[in-house]
């Protein structure tokens, strides 16, 4: 046999067309075995710690810090301190300069951190490199732009930097969430600590080093590591100005309850259960698209799904049998798998809050829909689930269920679509499809949520306002609006 | 002519017992879907399968004023035989001619699996008298073609005479006879979406075998968003009424790469049952080569020069 006959061989043409594994490289991100919390500038031992995990495969990627209430102190005195001596006189173009470095440095670091973010937090790398990443820089970016221009931003107010912020932050965008608060913060010239979550701490202490890099003073920006226990000390200290918090409702609530009275600021961008409404006019291929992108992206780890999906009765049918169809064709697996559009559940804790909602849907009445797909043995998984016949008194129409599991609802009119939209103690985003104009404005102008998409969902941009209404918390992040929290506009 | 003001016979009976709906499209979320499938990664065996798909798909095409028998005679033995080097690879679809090339066509392939499509109905304009296109559609059936390539009257469609369009269609079938007929819509004159939507729908609807983007005599031929958004319709007939209908993009294919999301598309809109020469041809006169040459990559793991391949 000749070598070429043999590699011949090796290649023999399949009968069906399956998709070879196309992974993205994992050693484009090295890891170090054991990581302590950023404090002024310089790593900190941790005392106490923990192992992060890959939750696709349940193995194990590093320790990490526990962070103990001196750490917190530590890291809240350290940004004191820098915002005492020095951070708050920088003049603010200078602040936009470092915000730039930032910025420019994320983007060209942006595949090695892609890799990491999916590693550790479960998600497609085709969304970490797509989405995350791009969306991280353009948010520095676009606040490096914000910070010389405060005083224009505010016309005939005077915008000065509050002092000390401390930033709690969740686990489904791990750097994004990161970039909406400390690219804001810095740029109104405040200091930071940040805790990223439990489960996700890897791209914010890789984050620190590209602080290294952009020669950013030390302390301006403190990170530390840990669990619940962590952020409520971030929370409490004496030290901080102000505290904006991403996450759970319940914990929302928690931290309000703990402020109250004590004067500092507090934004809060908490759970959601959106509806996206589909009128029977929409362009229906194009809103199946949505209708996948709303409630699938990020395995549904997204506080604005579309989790309630609201179809004008007429056209009921089409679009099921269209979703149906759509989801077989969805590829769940690997999520460094370049080709892989749902990855792996965050964690174990939401991997049995998702079945327990699931059952709960079934028990109540409501109709399953799985496509057939095989899942991985190790790690966490889930299916991408459809749920009809739901009514709008099911947990699964009621509660955030933070998955990948869609409720699928009927209304017959206009006033109905609204009135089952807004049914809900939620209030952060809502979608509309519809070809007609007049309708998306009618259906805006009604619907209680912070964000209302018309034709495309999950739809983000830096100079967009994001936040929600009732019970998904209020102040906004983006935009102007999101400078606002981070200011004393006296 | 058909009795039809707003809607062409025939175009919404599959959708009985509900109102017609021709539907909508909407530009940018078709637009993302199509370029969020090109960036499938493809590797290995998956891409020496699309590879070798792709050159069964092959419509190899020559359609110039400069056309000769002798042209003809080459592009005939590329065809049955692609890579004179490599004899596992397949022969390609067939090839695609004008009228007064077909009788040379027919004779090179004879014995082969390689079909003979030929353009007619005053191609690529359409601006001719449906006399006309009838008999030359006659003329190319009668000297051995096994596929004709209309085109539809857009001057007719774009004035909203879309039973003028429909008749065309429904007597260039009566006429094709046993050959195959596919309608090209020529995306590019078409304007929007919606319209390309439309049109698929109504030559579906007058019994196209295969729908068609391009005449490959504009630019801005096949795109991958129009294609998906003519798979689309394919899909909506074929869930109404079973029947399955052919597609093809052609014009602007030029490389294996683009072939491969084009196949991509393909497959995961329509799924494997599409992933045929029966139901799915590729319209390129340039594309073979490049395919071949990937193929010999994939299979020695090296590149070889452009000179290691015909140039027909």
């Amino acid at each position: 046999m000749t070598e070429l006959e043999r590699k011949q061989d090796r290649a023999p043409v399949p009968s069906e067309w399956t998709y070879a594994s196309a992974p993205e490289a994992r050693d484009l991100v090295t890891l170090q075995d054991r990581y302590g919390h950023y404090v002024g500038g310089e790593w900190l031992e941790a005392r106490e710690t923990y192992t992060t995990i890959s939750p696709a495969t349940e193995e194990p990627l590093a320790e990490v810090g526990q962070a103990t209430p001196e750490e917190v102190q530590a890291a809240v005195d350290a940004a004191r301190e820098a915002y005492a001596n020095g951070w708050s006189d920088v003049s603010p173009s200078e602040r936009a300069k470092y915000l730039f470095r930032i910025a420019r440095i994320l983007q060209e670091r942006s595949r090695e951190f892609a890799v990491l973010e999916s590693l550790n937090g479960g998600k497609p790398i085709k969304e970490s490199r797509d989405v995350d990443l791009p969306l991280s820089a353009a948010h520095f970016f676009y606040y490096a732009g914000w910070a010389d221009k405060l005083e224009y931003a505010f016309p005939n107010r005077k915008p000065r930097p509050i002092g000390v912020a401390g930033q709690i932050i969740p686990w489904n965008f791990p750097l994004l969430m990161l970039a909406w608060k400390i690219a804001p913060a810095l740029a109104a010239g405040n200091t930071v600590v940040l805790k990223p979550a439990e489960t996700t701490p890897l791209s914010a202490l890789l984050f620190c080093d590209v602080l290294r890099q952009a020669e950013l003073p030390p302390g301006v920006v403190n990170i530390v590591t840990g669990d619940g226990r962590t952020g409520a000390e971030i929370v409490k200290s004496d030290g901080v100005d102000k505290v904006a918090f991403t996450g759970s409702t319940d914990v929302g609530k928690a931290i309000q309850r703990e402020l109250a009275g004590t004067g500092k600021k507090l934004t809060l961008e908490l759970g959601g259960k959106a509806a996206n409404i589909i009128f029977d006019d929409a362009a229906l291929d194009q809103a199946v698209e949505g209708i996948i992108n709303g409630i699938y992206f990020n395995q549904g780890h997204v506080c604005c799904a579309g989790s309630r999906l609201l179809v004008q009765e007429s056209i009921y049918e089409p679009v099921v049998e269209k979703l149906k169809r759509r989801l077989t064709t969805l590829r769940v697996g690997d999520p460094l798998d370049k080709n892989t559009g749902v990855g792996a559940i965050n964690s174990k804790q939401q991997l049995d809050k998702i079945q327990e909602l699931v059952a709960s849907g079934a028990e109540e009445g409501a109709e399953i829909y799985q496509p057939p797909c095989r899942l991985p043995e190790q790690g966490y998984w889930f299916a991408p689930t459809v749920f009809t016949n739901v009514a709008q008194s099911y947990r699964i129409a009621q509660e955030e269920i933070f998955g990948p599991v869609l409720s699928i609802l009927t209304f017959r009119t206009p006033d109905e679509a609204v009135e089952k939209a807004n049914n809900t103690p939620y209030g952060l985003s809502a979608g509309v499809w519809t070809e007609k104009g007049s309708r998306i404005l009618w259906m805006a102008e009604r619907l209680r949520a912070g964000v209302v998409w018309a034709n495309t969902y999950n739809r983000f941009d830096p100079s967009s306002p994001f936040g929600g209404y009732k019970e998904s918390g209020f102040g906004r992040e983006g935009g102007r609006h999101g400078l606002e929290p981070y200011l004393d506009l006296t | 002519m058909a009795q039809a003001p707003v809607l062409p016979r025939g175009f919404e009976l599959p959708l009985e017992p509900r109102l017609p709906r021709i539907g909508s499209v909407d530009a940018v979320a078709l637009e993302e879907r199509a370029a969020s499938l090109a960036k499938r990664s493809i590797k290995r065996e998956a891409k020496v399968f699309a590879l070798d798909l792709a050159v069964r798909m092959m419509d190899l095409t020559t359609l110039e004023g400069q056309d000769t028998p002798g042209k003809v005679a080459a592009l005939a033995s590329k065809a049955i035989r692609p890579d004179p080097g490599d004899p596992s690879v397949p022969s390609v679809a067939a090839i695609c001619v004008y009228p007064n090339l077909v009788p040379t066509a027919v004779q090179r392939v004879e014995g082969s699996s390689v079909k003979v499509a030929s353009v007619a109905t005053a191609f690529p304009s359409g601006q001719s008298p449906l006399e006309a296109k009838l008999d030359e559609v006659r003329w190319v059936v009668e000297h051995g073609a096994d596929e004709v390539d209309m085109v539809i009257d857009r001057g007719a469609f774009l004035s909203g005479r879309y039973a003028k369009v429909y008749d065309e269609i429904v007597q260039v079938k009566e006429t094709s006879g046993d050959a195959h007929l596919k309608v090209i819509l020529e995306v590019a004159e078409l304007g929007t979406y919606d319209n390309v939507r439309r049109a698929s729908l109504l030559a579906m609807a007058a019994g196209a075998d295969f729908i068609k983007t391009s005449t490959g005599k504009l630019p801005g031929a096949a795109t991958l968003p129009v294609t998906l958004c003519m798979l689309e319709a394919i899909r909506d007939v074929h869930e109404e009424t079973g029947r399955m209908v052919g597609m093809k993009p052609a014009g602007g294919i030029r490389q294996a790469k683009q072939a491969v999301q084009y196949l991509v598309q393909l497959h995961e809109t329509l799924g494997p049952g599409w992933l045929t020469p029966d139901l799915y041809r590729l319209g390129a006169s340039s594309l073979l080569n490049d395919v071949l040459m990937q193929l010999r990559k994939e299979k020695t793991g090296t590149y070889q020069s452009p000179d290691y391949f015909t140039v027909d």
